[in-house]
């Protein structure tokens, strides 16, 4: 253990264990927390750290195991009792009422009284004092939908403070927000610990973890696996403590010669439902043998932008062009008629339009495919044909487990999306629309999902790929194009790319506008 | 010119009398599917606190136990929706769906086991219904034209029901809105993993929510058999429940246009009995359906694109699952 055994510990885990079922969660962990440092808590999707932080939160009671807070033993029984101990949460998903203001999600649950009048006025006074001297600048009557997803994240910091927190947990922070206002978190995160507040950051991004914190313990398969000072690791020990073997980080890149323009995108502009421009006059195009990268805060349009691409909703205006087929706000919406442009698509929320959850695995890997001459024998569907392309896909895509029969769900998130991708790229389609292709993927799969576009690109295939995930655009693109707000703010050649500029043209901060 | 006035003024009367056990059903749904649980089971529980009141006031000769017995009847039946939808985490329209069936034929068959009357209660008298009750200066402000005339023939004259339903509507809007309780139940209906999260235990307060509404419609059942009518008849609340439900989406969820909308339903209603027999001139005859059918024509109407989108609590009709493993 690398922590100075005279510092004052604010949490303290000893040996604790959590079992669902068969699975063990979490095995005899250990962890030490300094008061007043931000601890970095670091693993995949799947190694245990969501269940420890219920566990420190009072949401899950451990099997055996004691936690000490303050060098005190306590059981948690509830989330309350966490409250009251002076632990807090941040959690991925911001738990608030959209309607309410800041100010009644703050008080919501710290009411006080029965009446709101008089609570009101004094947690308004106590809001002004905690924002004042943290330097959280929070507006407390607006909304809180109004507000950005960086503003949202202060008012859960500031629920937290006025339950008198003095441990924050943050749950994947950064998910939701632009390098930049990562950054203003990071700053953030600095004055609280200064104030005496202990930092407890779970995060899967190796990069955060060493801009921000003091420690960092990395959790394995439910396991500790290691505790180390930031000052003396390094991202390549953290990434091959975490998988637990040797991660190449970067996929290789090579050159491709550009093909002909297989997709082009004409003034498209969307609208929502709710009579809202999605997206904004866009324009840019894709060749075959690139991969082009659509980079932004989620939310500004990117999804809106897939979709109609697939041919799932219609445009507006504009016009796209897929080599001699054409989408117009006048053609009727048909994605299988796109598909059968040789255009697939993985969509971004494999769980909502990329599976049917229930589904066998092997009904799964043919969606959108059924009709296709090959799974069809008379009236019914092929079931041969079907559990043999699974059999073929599962052993090159490596799906675990192999069975055809367990349920979508049953799978995890990176199994799930191996089902996905593989089909669409079973397809050999001649352009890939990928949305979000590692969210909630592990990091092997990340890089065998990475190496499986690299190929296709290699191929002579055209991707669009959208993400949030910046690295992912940065190593996979040929181009990348920002969008901010359903515009297009910049398009950026892959030799001229760096983080800061992505960064500010995410945010729209270059004022500068492309078509 | 005195015609028309006198017209008015007995259509209002009647708009109000019409209105009362619509604005207690539509605000028992609103804390209902405020807290996130749909209610098609407002005719129902009427149905049942209607009868209930009606045996009760008969047997005992006192139309407020009847009233108290209509709530507790109503609260009970309330009490089943509550387990189906929030403990089972059912679904919540079959489940008030399953409500209204029961009512009517529970209290059919126990109308006609207890009383042997088709289903009825029998006849109410004096203290067995809540009768109409005069505002004090009603009479001496009787000749002061417009203002005084509609204090003394609109607004004085009814059952003390009428005015509890009137001073009702401020006061669920200020629990809603100023209150502790009012704030957590306004949450739960839009994101019970917030109220989860903060603490504070969703289960109990959508069953808090559900026995309050269950209350609501034991009076408004009552009003129907003890105030407005003197005895129980089988499903005797003929699509109120419903018409209450529209007020509901109508008014988007909130306590004063409930108002508005159950009074324009009842000033429709109200309407269609005046114009029975009435030929307009140039239209001639209007059809009675025609005018009866005009709320819920009204309701689809507007709803359809002339009030914007009715914008129902996020939560509405899911039911809270806790995260587990």
């Amino acid at each position: 253990m690398s922590i100075d055994p005279n510092a004052s510990l604010a949490l303290e885990l000893l040996e604790v264990s959590k079992q669902f079922g068969a699975v063990k969660a979490n095995q005899d962990i250990n962890l030490s927390v300094v008061s007043g440092s931000v601890h970095g808590i670091i693993g995949e999707n799947g190694a245990g750290k969501s269940t420890l932080m219920s566990i420190i939160y009072g949401l899950y009671q451990p099997d055996k195991g004691q936690i000490r807070v303050n060098g005190q033993a306590i059981q948690l029984r509830n989330p309350q009792q966490a409250i009251s101990l002076g632990i807090g949460m941040v959690h991925q998903h911001f738990m608030l009422v959209e309607t309410f203001t800041a100010l009644e999600n703050i008080i919501l649950g710290a009411e006080g009284g029965a009446l709101l009048k008089t609570t009101t006025a004094t947690a308004r006074q106590q809001l002004e004092q905690i924002i004042a001297r943290h330097g959280l600048a929070v507006p407390l009557d607006i909304p809180v939908a109004e507000l950005s997803v960086g503003v949202q994240q202060r008012i859960e910091i500031l629920k937290a403070l006025y339950r008198n927190a003095r441990i924050l947990i943050l749950d994947e922070p950064t998910g939701v927000l632009t390098p930049q206002e990562a950054d203003e978190l990071f700053v953030i995160l600095r004055q609280l610990t200064a104030q005496g507040v202990t930092v407890l950051l779970i995060t899967h991004k190796l990069r955060e973890i060493m801009a921000i914190t003091d420690q960092v313990s990395v959790m394995r398969q439910g396991r500790m696996v290691a505790h180390r000072k930031t000052a003396e690791t390094t991202i390549a020990e953290l990434a091959e403590l975490m998988v637990g073997r040797k991660v190449r980080h970067t996929v290789e890149y090579s050159e491709v010669a550009l093909g002909t323009e297989r997709l082009r995108v004409k003034d498209l502009v969307v609208r929502d439902a709710s009579g809202v421009e999605r997206v904004k006059k866009v324009n840019f195009h894709l060749n075959a043998g690139e991969i082009v990268g659509v980079a932004g805060v989620s939310g500004n349009g990117q999804s809106e932008l897939l979709q109609v691409l697939a041919g799932i909703i219609s445009p507006t205006a504009g016009e796209i062009h897929y080599s001699q087929h054409m989408i117009t706000p006048k053609t009727p919406i048909d994605a299988a008629e796109v598909r059968r442009w040789g255009v697939a698509h993985v969509p971004e929320d494999r769980h909502r339009m990329g599976l049917v959850l229930p589904f066998q695995a092997y009904e799964s890997q043919i969606l959108g495919y059924q009709s296709e001459p090959k799974y069809n024998k008379g009236l019914s569907q092929n079931y041969t044909a079907m559990l043999n392309t699974y059999a073929e896909q599962a052993e090159k895509f490596d799906i675990r487990p192999r069975s055809p029969y367990l349920k979508s769900a049953s799978f995890s998130g990176g199994n799930q999306q191996k089902i996905v991708i593989s089909r669409e790229i079973n397809a050999e389609p001649e352009v890939l629309l990928v949305g979000q292709p590692t969210r909630g993927v592990d990091i092997g799969a990340i890089e065998f999902i990475h190496q499986q576009l690299m190929e296709l690109r290699a191929r002579g295939k055209a991707i669009l790929l959208v993400s949030v995930e910046l690295d992912e655009i940065i190593s996979l693109s040929d181009r990348i194009i920002v969008m901010c707000d359903g515009m297009i703010t910049g398009e950026v050649a892959r030799e001229e790319v760096n983080e800061t500029l992505l960064g500010m043209l995410m945010a729209n901060a270059t004022g500068e506008q492309h078509g | 010119m005195n015609d028309i006035l006198t017209f008015i003024t007995l259509a209002l009367d009647a708009t109000l009398r019409v209105a009362t056990p619509l604005i207690l059903a539509a605000l028992a749904g609103l804390f209902s599917e405020r807290s996130g649980i749909v209610d098609i089971g407002l005719e129902g529980k009427m149905l049942v606190g209607a009868f209930a009141a009606g045996a009760v006031a008969y047997w005992t000769g006192s139309a407020w136990l009847g009233l108290g017995a209509a709530m507790l009847a109503s609260m009970g039946f309330a009490l089943l929706h509550g387990l189906a939808c929030i403990t089972y985490q059912g679904n919540q329209v079959v489940s008030g769906v399953a409500i209204n069936i029961l009512a009517s034929g529970l209290t059919t068959i126990l109308g006609l086991a207890w009383f042997h009357q088709g289903g009825s209660t029998p006849p109410l008298v004096g203290a067995q219904r809540f009768n109409d009750i005069t505002l004090p200066g009603a009479d001496a402000l009787k000749s002061v034209p417009v203002l005084g005339d509609f204090y003394a023939n609109v607004l004085s004259g009814h059952n003390i029901l009428v005015y509890i339903a009137l001073l009702l509507v401020p006061f669920c809007a200020w629990v809603l809105y100023k209150t502790r309780f009012g704030l957590r139940i306004r949450a739960v209906g839009e994101n019970p993993k917030a109220v989860d999260t903060a603490g504070v235990s969703v289960a109990l307060l959508r069953y808090r929510a559900v026995l309050i509404a269950g209350a609501l419609c034991g009076i408004a059942g009552a009003y129907l058999s003890t105030a407005q009518n003197a005895q129980f008849i089988r499903d005797m609340t003929a699509g109120q429940g419903f018409m209450a439900l529209a007020a509901l989406i109508f008014a988007k969820w909130r306590p004063w246009p409930i108002l508005a909308a159950a009074l324009l339903f009842g000033f429709l209603d109200a309407l269609a009995i005046r114009m029975q027999g009435v030929s307009l001139p140039l239209i001639g005859q209007v059809p009675v359906q025609l005018i009866e059918s005009l709320p819920y024509i009204l309701t689809v109407v507007l709803l359809a694109g002339f009030i914007g989108k009715a914008m129902p609590p996020k939560a509405l009709g899911l039911p809270y699952l806790k995260e587990q493993r």
